[in-house]
C-alpha cells in the first residue's frame, strides 16, 4: 500500500532545451520532452548521436537546467531549487556512472566509494568505510579496496565507480554508456551488476547506450528521436 | 582516509600529495622568497638595532632647554625710523625656570619613561702644565642612569659618583696621564669665588665608543656642576626618554606646544642618521613586497594549471553533490597549505643563512659586523603572513574552480 503512494522516481512534463538562447544561433535540443519512470524501473535510453540523449541525462542529473517544462525527482519539484538546492538533492538521489568511470586517481578504490559520503558530510569515518567495503564487497573487489584508482583495469574501475554510485542509496542511477569503454567480458559483468544492485536493491536505472543487444536486456527502452522521447523499439531500431 | 579532517582538506592534501613535483616545486618557490624576507629583515634589524644603539646609548630621546635669548630693539611708537642690524646675542649659559615643575609635568605623561636634570657647560682639565677644553656635565646618577647607562660604559673604576668624584673618558685619561684615584683641576670661565676652579678625585674612567666624547666628556654630581657653573640650584637641561624613541620628534613638538620650552629630539639631532634608517626601512619593505608578489604570482599560476587539469575531477565532485562552496575551499586549503609549507621551510632556510651571516661575516678580529638576531615574532609573523598570501593567491583559480559548470568540466 505505502509503496503505491510514493511518487515516480522521476517525472519530466514537456522539459525543452535550448543552445544558444538570444543569438542567432539558437538551437533547440529537446523539444517538449514527457517521460515518466517508476521506482525501480532498469530503462534504456537510446537514440542516435546528436538525438539529445546526453543534455536529456544532463537534465535529469541536475548537472544543467531546462529552458522550459518540469521536472519533479522522488516528487521534488527541481524548478524552484537553486544550486545548492540542486546540488543537494543530486547528491542524495542520484547516482551516477560515465563512460569514463571517471574515478579520483589522488584516492584508493575504497576512498573513491566513499567518496560521496565524505562529501555530503557528517558520516562517521568507521561507517563510511563500512559500506565501501560492503559495496566493494557487492562488486567483487574488496581484495582491491585499498589500490590506488589508477592501478585497476578499465572493467574494475568501472566496477569501482558503480558501487560509488551506490554509496549514498540513490533511489535513480544515471549512466552515461557504461560500458562503452570496456571489453566485452567486463562490459557483460559491468551491465549484470547493475541488473543485479537494480533487482535486489530496487534502484531504477537509466542507461544511455547505443547497444541495441544492451537496451533488450533492459525492462523498457526509452528511444529519442531529434529531441522527442519514442517508446520501444520504434523506427530507428525497429 | 584521514578521520577528523573536512573533506575539502583530505582532497587538498592528497591533490598535492599526487602532483608531488609540481607541489615541491612551489614550496621550494615559496621557501626561496620566504627565506630572502627573514634574511634580509633579520639583517636590517641587526644593522638598524646597532647604529639605534650606538646613538640612543649616549643620547637622551628629547632633550629640554632653556628658549634662545633674542634682541629686543626698543623703538618709540611715533618717533623717527633709524636703520638698525639687529645682532643675535651670544648665548649665555643659563638655567631653564621652574624646572622642578617641567621635570614633575613629564613624569606625569604615560610616554615618558625617565627624566634627568643635568648642569653642563664648557670647562678645562688641568693637569700639572696640560689643560684640556672639555664639556662637564653635572648629573644625577640615579636619573641619568636610567637614560644614558653610564655603569655599562666604564672601564675602570666605579660609574658611582661620590662627592668630589669625576668620571673622564679614556682618551682624556691617555692624554692627561691620569689613572683611578688620582686627582685633576676642573675650571671654569664663568665661575666665581672658589667654585671656580675645583679638584676631583677620578672614581671612574668610561669608554662612549667614540674618540671625540672620550676626549671631551667628564661626568660629576649636580650639585658640583652647578656651583663650578655658577648655576647654583639651576640646571641646562632636562634629558628625557620616552617608550617609542621613533616618535620622538611628536612628543618634542607637543612638549614645546604645550610648555613652551625648547625640545630637540634626536631624531632632530641626528638627522641624517635616522633619515638613513628610514630609508634602509622603505627599501627593505620594497623588495619584500616584490618578493612576496612573485612567490604569491608562482602560487597562484600553479593552482590555475591544476584548476585545468583537474576540472574532470572537479566535475566529478559536483555530480557527486559537492557544492561550490566546498570547491573554492579545496583550492582555497591548497594555496595556504603551499604557503604554510613554504614558510616552513623558508624559515629553516632563513635561520640557515643568518647562521652563516654570522659565522662568516666577522672583523678581521674575529668579532662580528654587529649582532644579527633571529626574532620568533618575526618567523611567526612571516609564516603568518606567508600562509595567508598563499590563501588569497589561491582565490582567483579556486573561484575559477567552483563556477566550473559539472557538465562542461566531466566533457573536459
Amino acid at each position: 500500500m505505502a509503496e503505491e503512494t510514493l511518487p515516480p522516481v522521476l517525472s519530466l512534463e514537456g522539459v525543452r532545451k535550448s543552445f544558444g538562447l538570444g543569438t542567432p544561433v539558437e538551437t533547440e535540443v529537446l523539444h517538449g520532452v514527457d517521460l515518466v519512470m517508476q521506482r525501480g524501473e532498469f530503462c534504456a535510453l537510446i537514440g542516435p548521436s546528436g538525438s539529445g540523449k546526453s543534455t536529456l541525462l544532463n537534465i535529469i542529473g541536475l548537472l544543467d537546467r531546462p529552458t522550459s517544462g518540469r521536472m519533479a525527482i522522488e516528487g521534488q519539484d527541481t524548478q524552484g531549487l537553486d544550486d545548492a538546492g540542486q546540488t543537494r538533492l543530486r547528491g542524495h538521489s542520484i547516482g551516477f556512472v560515465f563512460q569514463y568511470h571517471h574515478l579520483i586517481s589522488a584516492f584508493s578504490a575504497a576512498e573513491n566509494v566513499m567518496m560521496p559520503m565524505l562529501v555530503d558530510g557528517g558520516w562517521p569515518t568507521a561507517a563510511m568505510r563500512r559500506r565501501a567495503e560492503e559495496l566493494l564487497d557487492q562488486v567483487g573487489l574488496l581484495p582491491w579496496k585499498d589500490n590506488p584508482a589508477n592501478h585497476m583495469s578499465g572493467g574494475q574501475q568501472q566496477r569501482v565507480a558503480i558501487a560509488r554510485a551506490l554509496a549514498m542509496r540513490p533511489s535513480l542511477i544515471l549512466a552515461d554508456e557504461p560500458t562503452g569503454n570496456l571489453d566485452t567480458k567486463s562490459a557483460a559483468d559491468a551491465f549484470r551488476l547493475m541488473r543485479k544492485v537494480n533487482r535486489e536493491q530496487g534502484t531504477a536505472f537509466l542507461i544511455v547506450t547505443h547497444s541495441l543487444d544492451l537496451a533488450r536486456q533492459t525492462d523498457r527502452i526509452i528511444q529519442i528521436v531529434d529531441g522527442r522521447i519514442v517508446e520501444g523499439e520504434t523506427g530507428l531500431l525497429a | 582516509m584521514q578521520p577528523f579532517l573536512p573533506f575539502e582538506v583530505i582532497a587538498a592534501i592528497r591533490f598535492l600529495a599526487e602532483g608531488k613535483r609540481q607541489t615541491l616545486l612551489t614550496v621550494i618557490g615559496a621557501a626561496v622568497g620566504v627565506s630572502v624576507i627573514l634574511f634580509m629583515t633579520s639583517l636590517l634589524h641587526g644593522v638598524q638595532s646597532n647604529i639605534f644603539n650606538r646613538v640612543l646609548s649616549t643620547q637622551a630621546h628629547i632633550v629640554i632647554s632653556p628658549p634662545e635669548e633674542v634682541s629686543r630693539p626698543l623703538r618709540e611708537r611715533d618717533g623717527p625710523r633709524e636703520m638698525a642690524t639687529i645682532q643675535k646675542p651670544a648665548q649665555r649659559l643659563k638655567s631653564i625656570d621652574q624646572w622642578q615643575v617641567i621635570s614633575a609635568r613629564l613624569l606625569a605623561r604615560p610616554d615618558v619613561t625617565a627624566v634627568s636634570p643635568t648642569a653642563a657647560g664648557a670647562a678645562f682639565a688641568v693637569k700639572g702644565a696640560a689643560a684640556n677644553p672639555v664639556t662637564l656635565t653635572g648629573i644625577e646618577p640615579e636619573a641619568f642612569y636610567r637614560i644614558i647607562d653610564l655603569r655599562e660604559k666604564i672601564v675602570s673604576g666605579s660609574a658611582d659618583i661620590q662627592p668630589g668624584g669625576l668620571l673622564i673618558g679614556t682618551e682624556l685619561a691617555n692624554d692627561l696621564g691620569l689613572g683611578l684615584g688620582e686627582k685633576i683641576r676642573i675650571r671654569t670661565n664663568r665661575s666665581t669665588g672658589t667654585g671656580g676652579d675645583q679638584t676631583f678625585t677620578i672614581h671612574g674612567i668610561f669608554d662612549l665608543g667614540n674618540k671625540d666624547a672620550n676626549e671631551r666628556s667628564v661626568y660629576t654630581s649636580l650639585r658640583s656642576a652647578q656651583s663650578l657653573l655658577n648655576l647654583p640650584g639651576g640646571i641646562t637641561s632636562l634629558s628625557v626618554d620616552i617608550r617609542d624613541p621613533y616618535q620622538a620628534e611628536v612628543v618634542a613638538g607637543e612638549l614645546r606646544a604645550s610648555m613652551g620650552v625648547n625640545a630637540e629630539s634626536w631624531v632632530k639631532t641626528f638627522q641624517q642618521v635616522f633619515t638613513a634608517l628610514s630609508t634602509q626601512s622603505v627599501a627593505n619593505y620594497t623588495i619584500q613586497f616584490f618578493v612576496a608578489v612573485a612567490v604569491a604570482l608562482g602560487i597562484s599560476s600553479v593552482l590555475v594549471v591544476s584548476v585545468v587539469q583537474r576540472s574532470r575531477e572537479i566535475g566529478i565532485l559536483r555530480a557527486m553533490g559537492a557544492s561550490r562552496g566546498r570547491i573554492l575551499r579545496i583550492f582555497l586549503t591548497q594555496g595556504a597549505s603551499i604557503g604554510f609549507m613554504g614558510s616552513l621551510a623558508g624559515s629553516a632556510l632563513g635561520a640557515g643563512f643568518v647562521l652563516l651571516w654570522r659565522i662568516f661575516a666577522r672583523n678581521p678580529d674575529g668579532t662580528e659586523f654587529f649582532p644579527v638576531t633571529m626574532d620568533p615574532a618575526l618567523f611567526l609573523r612571516t609564516i603568518l603572513a606567508a600562509t595567508v598570501t598563499g590563501l588569497i593567491t589561491a582565490l582567483l583559480p579556486a573561484l575559477s574552480a567552483a563556477r566550473l559548470n559539472p557538465v562542461d568540466a566531466i566533457r573536459g
